[in-house]
């Protein structure tokens, strides 16, 4: 497999700048990419082949001979990766596969079940209390990526962590750096170690404060002190949560809320109906779905996927985005239908590695949402779909900033 | 489309992810243990009434650690 053979296959991630935000795909691409399992080349240069429909994108995502482990050779990566130091790679569970992906995975379930969720949802109308209160004071107009969107999830994953919020504008940054395409090995590499720094040495001070009600203590109490997980990988799991709870919901909050403002009534009907908030919420994220380029995987073994055959080595990408426009699961999946039941789709992944903050990222939505509907009766955004600002090149898509006004 | 029938359900705790996508499909039937999040099954014997949302669970599980071990009916 080597470069030059794959320079005459379509690109993937393909580019969308001009579609404007909801659409994924323009008439060619999707003639060219979706259906059957098609050969790409990534921007590594690397070829790897493309799973869009439903079943199958279920099916790579759940085979155990599918590895997420980027460090393996062949591993189609769509953005030259720096070399990791042993302790670099220490905790993230998401790139692990089998039993020591599982091993970190299950000291975390019980932190994000549902019950625990519904125990917090308190804590996290409070905060979206306070960020209506702070867009009031800021506008109209304001910006509500800025001062709603993005404040909301960072507050509620740094009070679950027991991280500093004040130090917000350090690790939003470097969030954001770390999942930009376009950012470089280096500059990547320097901002990995500065945030796993940074919570190395929340880590250690927990170490002598054994009273504390937070994930990151009830860990080091349980865990670490016990000699189950060592400081490295309690390190790598915090770094993942508070990436992950930073950009995944805010950006869906920014979308949700500008695609709930192209119609009229949308908010309205939310007002008066909040119990179907639920069902609404399964629908954005099967509509909107942040994580848009895909997930890549690398096949251990030969496998068969969509009448394709896949040979161990090849790289796969399971793309979730257009899994969750398959018009043989979802009714006219190129309309966002408030109230239809989309509870089959793949937002927030499938298989071992589907999200385990899923259950807060829910909460937040519909709380975020409905805050939105009762207290802004009368927002509008003040930029059309095709203006506002998007972010292209992110693992996470979303919106630069939304200006809105009321 | 309403499939009604008897189901049996089993599951494997050893491949549950803990994503609690039962639990939302059907709360009757799943729960999640408060030690360590993992899958409880309230009832392997779920009324009929229960039926299509526990094949919401099993479908919806993505770590396909739902079984039905008998079903009969239409
Ligand atoms: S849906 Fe499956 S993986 Fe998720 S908690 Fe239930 S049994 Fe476990």
């Amino acid at each position: 497999m080597t470069a030059t053979a794959a320079t005459d296959l379509p690109l993937w991630p393909a580019s969308t700048l001009d579609h404007g935000p909801f659409a994924l795909l323009d008439e060619e691409q999707r003639h060219r990419l979706v259906g059957p399992v098609t050969r790409v080349r990534l921007p590594t240069g690397v070829p790897a082949w493309l799973v869009t429909r439903h079943a199958d994108v279920r099916q790579v995502l759940r085979h155990p001979g599918f590895s997420a482990d980027l460090e393996r050779p062949g591993f189609p990566l769509v953005r030259p990766l720096p070399p990791q130091s042993e302790s670099g790679r220490q905790g993230a569970f998401i790139r692990m596969d089998g039993e020591e992906h599982s091993r970190l995975r299950r000291m975390l379930t019980a932190e994000f079940m549902i019950k625990n969720v519904r125990r917090i949802e308190p804590l996290i109308q409070q905060t979206v209390d306070g960020a209506l209160a702070d867009l009031a004071a800021a506008g109209p107009p304001a910006d509500l990526v800025e001062t709603f969107a993005l404040p909301v999830p960072s507050i509620v994953i740094c009070h679950l962590l027991g991280v500093p919020y004040a130090d917000h504008d350090f690790f939003q940054v470097r969030s954001r750096t770390l999942l930009d395409r376009r950012t470089s090995p280096e500059v990547f590499r320097a901002h990995a170690q500065e945030l796993r720094d940074y919570l190395h040495e929340l880590v250690v001070a927990r170490r002598g404060d054994t009273g504390g009600d937070d994930l990151i203590s009830r860990l080091v109490r349980d865990r670490v002190v016990t000699g189950q997980l060592t400081v490295d990988e309690l390190v790598g799991m915090a770094l993942l949560l508070l990436v992950a709870g930073h950009e995944t919901t805010a950006n869906m909050i920014g979308l949700s809320t500008l695609l709930m403002l192209r119609e009229p009534g949308r908010f309205a009907a939310l007002r008066q109906s909040p119990h179907r908030a639920a069902d609404l919420v399964e629908e954005l994220l099967r509509y909107l779905s942040v994580v848009r380029t895909g997930l890549p995987r690398l096949a251990l073994v030969d496998a068969e996927i969509g009448g394709q055959a896949i040979r161990a080595g090849e790289g796969v990408i399971a793309v979730l985005s257009l899994a969750n426009r398959d018009p043989g699961v979802f009714d006219d999946p190129e309309e966002f239908d408030p109230y239809r039941q989309a509870h089959q789709h793949l937002a927030f992944g499938f298989g071992v590695h589907q999200c385990i903050g899923q259950p807060l990222a829910r909460a937040e939505l519909r709380i975020a949402l409905l805050g939105l509907a009762d207290r802004f009766p009368t927002l509008r955004a003040e930029v059309g779909p095709q203006q506002v600002s998007t972010r292209d090149t992110s693992v996470v898509f979303g919106l630069n900033s939304l200006p809105v006004t009321w | 489309m309403s499939q009604v029938g008897v189901v049996r359900v089993a599951v494997d705790r050893g491949s549950c992810c803990g994503s609690g996508n039962c639990v939302v499909a059907a709360p009757e039937v799943f729960d999640q243990d408060d030690t360590d999040g993992l899958v409880l099954l309230l009832r392997p014997d779920p009324p009929p009434e229960a039926a299509d949302r526990v094949r919401r669970a099993v479908e919806t599980c993505p770590a396909g650690a739902i079984h039905l071990t008998s079903t009969t009916g239409p």
